[in-house]
């Protein structure tokens, strides 16, 4: 164990050599690899971030799909209804169309029966009248009983 | 080349020196090996200074490299690795260190690397360099800076140089003294056992970090020596070795690191 002057250069040295580290090695290194550790995290955050936006999309997506759904079903609903009104609408309209026409009928029918009876009424007179004139003919002037005639008339 | 075992040992535990001479600056030699040995301050251990600056050189030029390449975004395989080592060393330095000094962690890395790079040194086979050295004329080459004890005893002065700069300037020369003088006994009276205590304490620090480095190292690489002395059967042994000193040369440097951010740690806690 013999100490000279090496001790003395090895001293010297070791003082340049952290110097060195310390000015011009260790803050270069240390800022890249402090600067890279935020990259990563910042990336992961966004990462995390977009997971987080994916799965809000997901749901926003899942909800309008529900909600189309829906208004689908209503849509549907809503016409169901209108047909079945439009059906109901259509057979009254037929029944009241169908009365009426019945109605008509029946009043042309009446006018006939009428009218017929009139025509029924007045040959029926006639022929009374007739009958009566050739009764009559051999005995009386139809003019004078004409009166009774009319009476008997009225009374059909 | 020594002929004997011993001889054999003693060269390669030689480390090549350069002294002031009465003819001036020489190298020693391998007919005179002692010529510079002793303590003293005009000696120098060339091989030890040369490959610890080289290594210095080689860590600061890799990382320098590293450093201005460095990109925010995706890092390449080399600059990974080099994050690699950044972290870790800031890992356990954030985990230790709790005050605020950017001078820590760039120590904390200069020592770990430089201390590494030295220790692997190791796990060349101890015949390689030296050889070809005593080829080129160059009669000792120690390559393992580490297994010098000038060489940790260099960091670890400077390390406990660092405790106390930092322990007055937190601590403030009053609370320094306080902690040497009242402690672990608070009482006027215990003063000097304490002081006796501390001291030591204090002391313990540096010697104990640069001791640990150095006799690993050294005792490491004198096991490499004898294992070359075993003709054939070194291979195997030499392979286990190696196996077990991969290990050892990352837990020297990783605890010469993690002891001084420690000591350091301490040197800036304020009671």
């Amino acid at each position: 164990m013999d100490f000279n002057s090496t001790l003395i250069g090895q001293t010297i040295a070791m003082i340049v050599f952290v110097w060195f580290t310390m000015k011009y090695i260790w803050p270069a290194l240390d800022a890249a690899i402090t600067e890279r550790q935020e990259k990563i995290a910042e990336g992961l955050a966004a990462a995390d971030r977009s997971q987080h936006d994916l799965e809000l999309a997901q749901k926003s997506a899942a909800e309008t799909m529900r909600e189309a759904k829906e208004k689908a079903a209503e849509l549907l609903d809503q016409a169901k209804k209108r047909h079945a009104e439009i059906v109901d609408s259509a057979k009254d309209d037929a029944r009241t169309e169908a009365e009426k026409i019945k109605a008509g009928a029946q009043a042309e029918i009446e006018q006939e029966v009428h009218r017929a009876r009139e025509d029924l009424r007045k040959q029926v007179s006639v022929l009374a009248v007739a009958g009566a004139e050739k009764i009559l003919q051999r005995s009386i002037d139809a003019s004078a009983q004409a009166d009774i005639l009319d009476s008997l008339v009225a009374e059909l | 080349m020594a002929e004997t075992s011993t001889g054999y040992i003693k060269h390669h535990l030689q480390n090549l020196q350069a002294c002031s001479t009465e003819q001036g600056w020489q190298f020693n030699t391998a007919e005179n090996p002692t010529l510079c040995s002793g303590s003293r301050l005009d000696a120098v251990n060339v091989d030890s200074l040369f490959f610890s600056i080289l290594l210095g050189v080689i860590f600061l030029w890799i990382f320098r490299s590293a450093a201005k390449k460095a990109t925010t975004g995706v890092p390449g395989k080399f600059q990974a690795f080099i994050e690699l080592v950044i972290d870790f060393v800031d890992t356990n330095v954030r985990d230790t260190f709790h005050g605020k000094n950017k001078m820590i962690a760039p120590l904390g890395l200069t020592i770990f690397v430089w201390v590494y790079l030295m220790n692997l040194m190791d796990l060349i086979p101890v015949d390689w360099i030296p050889s070809l050295a005593h080829a080129a004329g160059i009669p000792f080459l120690k390559i393992v800076p580490s297994t010098d004890v000038n060489v940790t005893f260099a960091m670890s002065i400077s390390v406990f140089i660092l405790i106390i700069f930092y322990s007055l300037k937190i601590k403030g020369v009053k609370g320094f003294s306080k902690e040497l003088l009242l402690n672990p006994f608070n009482h006027w009276a215990a003063i000097p056992v304490n002081l006796i205590l501390e001291g030591a304490a204090l002391l313990a620090k540096p010697i104990s970090l640069s001791l640990r480095l150095f006799g690993n190292m050294y005792a490491g690489e004198l096991i490499y020596i004898l294992i070359a002395l075993m003709g054939l059967y070194q291979l195997p042994l030499h392979f286990g070795w190696s196996l077990l000193h991969v290990l050892v040369t990352f837990l020297q440097a990783f605890i010469f690191m993690m002891l001084t951010v420690v000591y350091l740690s301490l040197a800036h806690e304020d009671h």
